[in-house]
């Protein structure tokens, strides 16, 4: 009973995050403030259920099984790195933002500078 | 309770598979599209994941490890093809 509890609690917290990830890439309103929502919300939310089946597989099998924690592993480490590299591409593509974004007058300097630089053939 | 809270949270990953599909038709740039696909595969791997404790057997987890590798590798190649014009250089 106890680890139904547990379980059912760790479960609905992550699938709320989840949800709310999602709706926040689908509501909010430029590319750049989009970018925040599911890469920390969806990541939580991920890895709250793979605690949920963690705890349930030692209630159905009787050991603990590591498999869930190489994917949190793995989701932790690679979730930033996606997001660096999507808001790389944004930049790089020069998509809006909204009008209220501040130090607007700094993307010119930063795009000439985070340009990627060509191999040296010449 | 357990069996009411599986299916509660199956419907929630659900609705937020939906939401992001919206996302991924709707989204104004390729980034965007990206973006929706990237959070859509992590969702897939929570459902996978609920739908492995609805049928109680941990035959699932492979399944989810391979869908977060080959999520994370597509996500990266097609962004670098963006970035760069060509994934290997």
């Amino acid at each position: 009973m106890v680890f139904e509890i547990i379980i059912s609690v760790l479960l609905i917290i992550g699938g709320l995050f989840i949800l709310i990830g999602s709706l926040g890439l689908l509501r909010l309103p430029d590319f750049y403030t989009r970018l925040h929502a599911p890469t920390k919300a969806t990541t939580l939310g991920l890895g709250s259920v793979l605690l949920a089946s963690m705890v349930f597989t030692y209630k159905i099998e009787g050991y603990i099984s590591v498999n869930e924690l190489l994917i949190t592993l793995f989701l932790v480490i690679t979730a930033p790195v996606v997001a660096h590299i999507l808001a790389k591409v944004g930049f790089h593509h020069q998509v809006k933002m909204t009008a209220n974004t501040r130090n607007q007058e700094l993307v010119k300097v930063a795009r000439v500078r985070g340009k990627p630089q060509n191999k040296i053939e010449e | 309770m357990l069996n009411i809270a599986v299916i509660f949270v199956g419907v929630i990953l659900c609705i937020a598979l939906i939401l992001n599909l919206i996302r991924l038709f709707l989204g104004p740039n390729t980034a965007d599209r990206i973006l929706a696909l990237d959070t859509m595969y992590i969702n897939s791997i929570a459902l996978i994941l609920v739908y492995g404790m609805h049928s109680e057997t941990p035959l699932y987890f492979e399944a989810a490890l391979l869908i977060a590798m080959l999520g994370f590798v597509s996500s990266v190649a097609f962004s670098k093809y963006l970035l760069r014009g060509d994934i290997i250089e």
